[in-house]
């Protein structure tokens, strides 16, 4: 077409336009008003926006000049977040003198945490160490996690590394036996890790004296009430035949359900904090409530029945269940000692020591994953009563005798009957299942390399509990949410029947008002009854006439 | 997750102590290339593991160009050799809500019906069929109502175009340390329910291309996510209390996301008690 100009110097035909002289003329437009409509249509990309204060010219302009500059793939896909980014772009000035204030996240601190658990301790050198290489209470916890790697359990590898050293934390600050990592549980806000310990024999804390001497305080007050009620007989209110079942006391440290101590975390680089020893009626009520853990041991459990304690004593009594339905080892492994307690305490209340097997010869992976009697338990199962040797709570004390006399002897209810849990060491192919599921279900960690594959467990009972066997190496472990498998939906216990207020008798019974008629034959009666009496106690002097209250 | 990002992604949600065996993980890698050259998917995702009493379910998902598109789904009890499942319809989802209990881990196994309404069984005995369902439907329909109701990706990662297909958001960055605290950050990645029920000021404020599913904010009941931040605050991660095995990691400020199934494949009907 004509009229390509302007041409430029170097070009043929520089020279030549002259306006209006050109052969095309007739057919384009005025060139003063094309030129009109091109400054127009600049002027109006070159108004300002009323709300942003750009303008679209320049806002086209430097978007294409980024995309020449970036040269992204597919610009046209993303023009309009590329558009986006270069009016954000306005708000930041580079040559601002402000400079933002450097932010401290919450990652950072925590990363200080985890620093601090790789640095030696200040005055610990090599003779430290010679001493304790001889007991040896840290757990290898990298092999363990290997071993159970093998099936897919586990945390990751960092993750390990840091309970690993965490734990080592634990053991130079307490006076500590043996310890083993048990597991992890989860809660909704934080996590718990979870430090199995022994203390060494004599070294145990002395807060337990403190709470025996507070409950006993209790008691007495509850008792002085009762007494005070007894002694006004003027307005002599409805005594309660309410009598509180009788407290089952705990174990002992070291026995039973408190044979270990165990110390939490919520991450390691945090302190540990021990939790308390476990009552038998937390683990009742732990029985029958389900709820999830927060993440905090002061969190109070609210629930139905009342849980006797915060999350720290709920957790504690869940580690309590776990421990005693999943910690296995192969069989041999452990046997009781060679000393025979008496097996006539208590009815029979069974062995509850044992010790290494030093001849313990380890079965192959197949045997162990193909029958379940190849492992046992070696925690003491938890009975009904919430405690592992059952006590009768009935059986009265001397002080008890005493103070029972002046109170008035309600009903005792019937003896209860002794409960008597498997003994120590049973074999797994004792567990009940759960309707139709096995209680563990045994894999071999491989199929394609059964030499050295590892014999896992899981337990279908406690979700989350697995145990592992290898040659002569085991050990057990808990991932999970910290509670019990049930097919059937819970159902929380109902609240009990209202209790009746008073015993009826004659004397608080309603009954209608009796009638005229009833009344005057009532008194027609009585006057009979008078005159007949007078007749025969003519010669009495005295007479007795006893005024009835008519109702 | 995105099959390839698989290794680094399983060392972030091991947190809750749930995994794959090495053996598992050096499988997986080259099976599910395998499986995106035999089945053309443009994306394969490893969806997670649901453990049943004596085996266990292996499971991936195949995306084509939509991303919101139904996903393909195959199952395998060794992670070596991969088959279609059906599609999820919901009479399967209807029957498969019924059946209580674990998986057994054998594809073949028939449930019997322990209980029915009678209206059911009338239904089902004039079909002539008999009230038997068989493990790998009631998979279909565990796997289907898991992504249904926790299958979460972080708020921006997708877009919709115009035509109404679904992408990756190239420009995703990650979602920053103080969004990802939050849980309308997240939506869930199927067909939104409650997204016509917003009102016109909060739709006001969305932007369709990435605001076109709903977010985790209204779920019930309330607190049935928790959120924490692991390894020293540097991954975000999520897990779901009402199908108790569902996790979701998201590194912030970084494309990294995903989410991951390692569960009994039962839903935590207590969760109400729980709380």
């Amino acid at each position: 077409e004509c009229g390509h100009g302007p041409y430029q110097p170097h070009e043929p035909g520089y020279g030549l336009y002259q306006p209006g002289y050109s052969p095309c003329d007739e057919q384009i437009p005025d060139p003063k008003s094309r030129m009109l409509a091109i400054q127009n249509a600049k002027a109006y990309l070159l108004k300002s926006s009323t709300t942003s204060g750009l303008n679209l010219y320049d806002h086209l302009a430097n978007m294409l000049t980024k995309i020449l500059d970036e040269q992204p793939t597919n610009a046209v896909d993303i023009i309009e977040n590329i558009s986006k980014d270069v009016k954000w772009a306005q708000f930041q000035k580079k040559m601002d003198t402000l400079r933002d204030e450097y932010e401290i996240l919450p990652t950072f601190e925590a990363a200080e945490k985890c620093k601090a658990l790789f640095l030696k301790a200040n005055g610990e050198g090599y003779e430290e160490l010679e001493e304790e290489i001889g007991e040896m209470p840290l757990p290898n916890v990298m092999e363990t996690a290997f071993y159970f790697e093998q099936a897919g359990i586990g945390l990751s590898k960092d993750e390990s590394y840091h309970i690993f050293l965490a734990l080592k934390k634990l053991i130079s600050v307490q006076p500590i036996q043996i310890c083993r990592f048990w597991g992890k549980i989860l809660g909704l806000e934080m996590n718990y890790i979870i430090a199995e310990v022994q203390y060494h024999e004599g070294e145990e804390d002395e807060e337990t004296e403190e709470e025996e001497v507070i409950e006993e305080g209790g008691k007495g007050m509850g008792e002085v009430e009762d007494e005070d009620e007894e002694k006004e007989k003027e307005d002599e209110q409805p005594k309660s035949t309410y009598k509180p079942l009788p407290v089952i006391p705990k174990e002992e440290n070291g026995t039973g359900a408190n044979k270990y101590v165990y110390f939490v975390c919520n991450e390691p680089g945090k302190p540990w904090v021990k939790l308390p020893p476990v009552t038998p009626a937390q683990i009742v009520c732990a029985r029958k409530i389900k709820k999830f853990f927060t993440g905090r041991l002061d969190a109070p459990v609210v629930s139905f029945p009342p849980f006797p304690g915060n999350e720290a004593n709920y957790l504690r009594a869940q580690i309590a269940r776990i421990s005693a339905g999943t910690q296995i080892s192969p069989i041999g492994f452990y046997q009781f000692a060679e000393e025979e307690g008496d097996e006539e305490e208590e009815g029979g209340g069974g062995r509850d020591t044992y010790e290494e097997n030093p001849d313990f010869q380890p079965l192959s992976v197949a045997e162990m994953v193909d029958s379940l009697s190849s492992w046992v338990h070696h925690v003491q199962s938890i009975l009904k009563q919430g405690r592992c040797v059952w006590l009768n709570p009935f059986q009265k004390s001397e002080e008890e005798e005493e103070e029972d006399e002046e109170e008035e002897k309600a009903e005792e209810p019937g003896e209860l009957q002794q409960e008597i849990g498997p003994p120590l060491l049973t074999p797994l192919s004792e567990d009940e299942g759960i309707q139709n599921i096995p209680a563990w279900t045994a894999q071999p960690s491989t199929n394609l390399i059964p030499q050295y594959a590892v014999a896992i467990l899981q337990s279908n009972r406690w979700p989350g509990a697995y145990a592992f066997a290898c040659g002569k190496k085991f050990d057990n472990i808990y991932f999970g949410w910290g509670h019990k498998y049930s097919p059937e939906n819970h159902t929380p216990a109902l609240p009990p029947p209202a209790q009746p207020e008073y015993p009826s008798g004659p004397e608080i019974t309603e009954t209608s008002d009796p009638t005229l008629e009833e009344e005057l034959a009532f008194k027609a009666a009585r006057a009979e009854a008078l005159a007949a009496a007078l007749e025969e106690e003519e010669d009495t002097v005295e007479d007795d006439e006893e005024e009835e209250e008519e109702d | 997750m995105e099959a390839a990002a698989l290794p680094a992604a399983l060392e972030l949600v091991a947190g809750g102590g749930a995994g794959l065996s090495p053996e598992k993980r050096a499988v997986l890698r080259p099976s599910l290339l395998l499986l995106q050259r035999d089945y053309r998917f443009e994306r394969v995702w490893f969806w997670g593991c649901i453990q049943g009493v004596r085996g266990a379910y292996y499971i991936a998902e195949g995306l084509g160009p939509d991303r919101a598109a139904p996903r393909s789904r195959l199952y395998s009890l060794n992670c070596v050799e991969w088959s279609l499942l059906p599609p999820a319809t919901e009479e399967m989802v209807a029957q498969a809500g019924q059946l209580k209990g674990r998986f057994q881990g054998d594809p073949s196994f028939e449930y019997e019906y322990t209980e029915i309404n009678t209206e059911d069984a009338e239904r089902l005995f004039e079909d002539g069929k008999e009230p038997m369902i068989k493990e790998e439907a009631r998979l279909v329909a565990t796997i289907e109502l898991i992504d249904r109701a926790v299958g979460i990706i972080p708020r921006g990662a997708f877009v919709k175009t115009p035509l109404g297909s679904v992408h990756e958001n190239r420009n995703f960055e990650g979602l920053s340390l103080m969004e990802a605290k939050k849980l309308s950050s997240y939506f869930h990645f199927t067909e939104p329910v409650n997204l016509k029920n917003k009102t016109l000021l909060e739709k006001a404020d969305l932007d369709p291309s990435t605001d076109f599913l709903d977010s985790l904010e209204h779920d019930t009941p309330q607190g049935s996510w928790t959120v924490q931040l692991e390894k020293g605050g540097t991954v975000v991660v999520l897990r779901s209390l009402l199908w108790l095995g569902l996790t979701f990691y998201h590194v912030p400020m970084t494309k990294q996301y995903g989410y991951v199934y390692f569960g009994t494949g039962e839903k935590n009907f207590d969760l109400p008690f729980m709380l």
